[in-house]
């Protein structure tokens, strides 16, 4: 069927788990209104989280959380030869997630104390984007099925995708939400990149920056702010390293 | 008799996480007869250390995609027992509307999307869409009436943003939730349809006698906190949960094994019929009667049929506790929160079953020590033995084949809805 002279292409997707929750998977089978065209619209060929059948005949490959264990490693150098696009798909696979936050600690003694003296096998956390190249970041903890969405229409009709490059606080403008430095909370919504709708301040909760940097944020004038507010430095930071989606921001 | 047979998957599908099946018969001899959890240690309980009361349950609920309402939920009451908060009774109200949306969704998740394929032969869901389309059509109703009932009083199904330790930090609108109410009513049809459709199922006629391990109900069939109760007739208190789950680890599996009087004991949707069936809501028992689960059932497949008949009753309790919320109208939603030095225990029946989580304090309020101990952990060690006993009981005859034995024991671990990456956090 061709639409506005366009053959839309039908490709096959492979989705894959590394170290994560799944909860990005799941919410590829969410947003149930258009839950069945989704699924008409490309070819799903490996969905172990909801089918039985699997192919290694894929053209695009959904990756869903982060690198921890050596076998990961190979795994995802197999799957970036096969894939023609390879996408980062939430948090996890983007920045670490908040699996990243147990870098901070030593292997050996976290190891011993939550598995006594049978260790099991781990690494360091890893992004995607530490392994192999990846083509597409789709960040989120968990990722918008919107944002899927318009990244399947992208593929299928050759639209172009971009994800919204200014701050969490526009969305919230648009929702009417009170801002939460007003409630006396600290948000990384000024300098996070929007594209989520603001789901946590509309529900009293400050962001945490799931979603990493917008574009051209101001962090000067940020942490100014935050400072003004009477946030302390360990607060920020603590806010700023919880998904890893800021490692590459200097704070002082 | 010889009867060679060969099972080896690895990374089961349509389970949540990562675990295998392995199935060696030689000479109608069984040699190997496992199941094993190979997820990715995350180790939540070591990033949880240092983190402030604040935190806490933000980072529970991403151990788990599926169920990380109950972790935030269970996290944020074993703090609140730490800190002797109590929640408004507005707030516990929500929460445990927001806890039945996402029962709900969860059951609907796995009865419809994960288990039923089996049944119809299908490797998934996608190809009813085009042989099934009512049952699709009805799948995918479902489960946007649990996800909507989340994203409206948690504010997101996956990962919500409105808990925080001494309450809730929305109230979602009058008309939002008269709304949902209509929508639950309805559902109750589709859910009817359900029951039909699995009243035609042939479900696998496997008994092993098997323990229970639930919250006890007092006057409520359990949901959030309270006592807790084994089949066997073992009770603890809440804070007193080690003595129950006796968590060890296992040198072929990243999740820990639990037991409590036997090898292993079972936690989920069966095990909360089987030790609470009398709390049920009515409609809910009829629908156990009519699917012919009976208390106490030791039949792992009929967990699939548990979860079917709390479906009916989470809706029912739903539709009571909107008609409750609106009656009372918008009261006190968040408690004074002082953090003290100390330690807590939260018990939570999440979907898969019962989960705990257990921290200790210092006098600011950042967590000395961390400890969850999740359903599918509890779980993993009876699936491991009832893989062994359903090898002897149904691969002994010549009829079997590798692909009939390895269809039975990946629905047997199915039953189990298990969340593995959860298990092993």
């Amino acid at each position: 069927m061709k639409y506005l002279g366009i053959e839309p292409k039908k490709p096959k997707i492979a989705i894959f788990d590394f170290t994560s929750c799944e909860g990005c998977e799941l919410q590829l089978v969410n947003k149930e209104e258009t839950l069945a065209d989704f699924l008409n619209a490309v070819t799903i060929v490996r969905f172990r989280e909801a089918s039985s059948s699997y192919s290694d005949d894929y053209d695009i490959a959904l990756i869903e959380g982060a690198v921890s264990r050596n076998d990961e490693v190979k795994r995802l150098e197999k799957i970036r030869k096969t894939a023609k696009i390879l996408i980062a798909m939430g948090s996890c696979a983007c920045y670490g997630g908040v699996n990243q936050l147990k870098n901070e600690f030593d292997l050996k003694s976290m190891n011993r104390e939550v598995y006594g003296n049978d260790p099991k096998e781990t690494i360091n956390v890893r992004r995607i984007k530490d392994i192999v190249p990846v083509d597409i970041e789709i960040p989120g903890c968990p990722v918008s099925k919107a944002e899927i969405e318009s990244l399947i229409c992208h593929v299928v009709w050759d639209s172009p995708f971009q994800i919204p490059v200014y701050p969490v606080c526009v969305e919230c403008k648009q929702r009417f939400t009170t801002c939460l430095f007003e409630k006396g909370q600290m948000c990384l919504g000024p300098i996070t990149r929007a594209g989520c709708n603001a789901p946590c301040p509309a529900g009293g909760s400050g962001c945490w920056g799931c979603r990493g940097p917008s574009v051209e944020a101001n962090y000067p004038s940020f942490f100014s702010i935050v400072k003004e507010k009477g946030f302390s430095d360990i607060e920020l930071r603590e806010r700023l390293n919880f998904f890893g989606a800021f490692q590459e921001v200097n704070i002082s | 008799m010889k009867i060679n047979l060969n099972v080896d998957v690895r990374h089961l599908s349509r389970v949540e996480g990562h675990g295998n099946i392995k199935i060696k018969v030689e000479n109608g001899e069984i040699k190997e007869a496992r199941w094993d959890t190979v997820e990715t240690p995350r180790f939540f309980e070591v990033m949880l250390k240092n983190k402030h009361y604040s935190t806490a349950g933000l980072l529970a609920a991403r151990i788990c995609g599926i169920c990380s309402i109950s972790h935030c939920l269970c996290s944020i009451r074993a703090t609140e027992n730490a800190f002797k908060v109590v929640v408004p009774e507005t707030a516990a109200k929500l929460r445990l509307l927001a806890k039945h949306g996402e029962t709900f969704q969860s059951h609907i998740l796995h009865v419809l999307f994960l288990a039923a394929p089996d049944f119809f032969n299908e490797p998934s869901v996608i190809p009813l869409i085009e042989k099934k389309p009512d049952i699709a059509a009805i799948a995918i109703r479902l489960k946007g009436v649990g996800n909507r009932l989340c994203d409206t009083v948690a504010g997101r199904t996956t990962h919500p943003v409105a808990f925080q330790v001494g309450g809730v930090t929305m109230v979602p609108e009058k008309n939002s939730l008269l709304g949902l109410r209509d929508e639950l009513k309805r559902s109750l049809d589709d859910l009817q349809t359900v029951v039909d459709l699995f009243s035609t199922f042939t479900i696998p006629d496997f008994i092993r006698e098997t323990e229970f391990v639930s919250l006890k109900g007092e006057k409520e069939y359990p949901y959030i906190g309270g006592s807790l109760i084994s089949s066997d007739g073992v009770e603890h208190k809440e804070q007193d949960y080690q003595p129950m789950t006796n968590e060890y680890v296992d040198k072929n599996n990243t999740s820990k094994w639990s037991k409590l009087s036997r090898e292993s004991y079972a936690v989920g949707a069966l095990a909360r019929f089987n030790n609470n069936v009398q709390l049920l809501h009515p409609k809910a028992s009829e629908v156990a009667t009519s699917l012919g689960l009976k208390s106490v059932c030791h039949n792992p497949f009929m967990n699939n049929v548990a979860q079917l008949v709390e479906c009916f009753h989470v809706v029912h309790e739903a539709i009571r506790l909107i008609d409750e919320l609106v009656e009372s109208g918008p009261g006190e939603t968040m408690a004074k929160v002082t953090p003290k030095a100390g330690e807590g225990v939260g018990a939570v029946e999440a979907p898969r079953g019962i989960l705990f989580h257990h921290y200790k304090y210092d006098k600011t309020g950042r967590i000395l020590m961390a400890n969850c101990v999740v359903p599918t952990t509890q779980n993993n060690a009876n699936i491991h033995q009832d893989i062994k006993s359903l090898v002897k009981k149904f691969a002994m005859t010549k009829e079997m084949t590798d692909e009939k034995l390895e269809l039975l024991s990946s629905m047997l671990v199915r039953s189990y809805d298990p969340c593995i990456s959860c298990s092993v956090h």
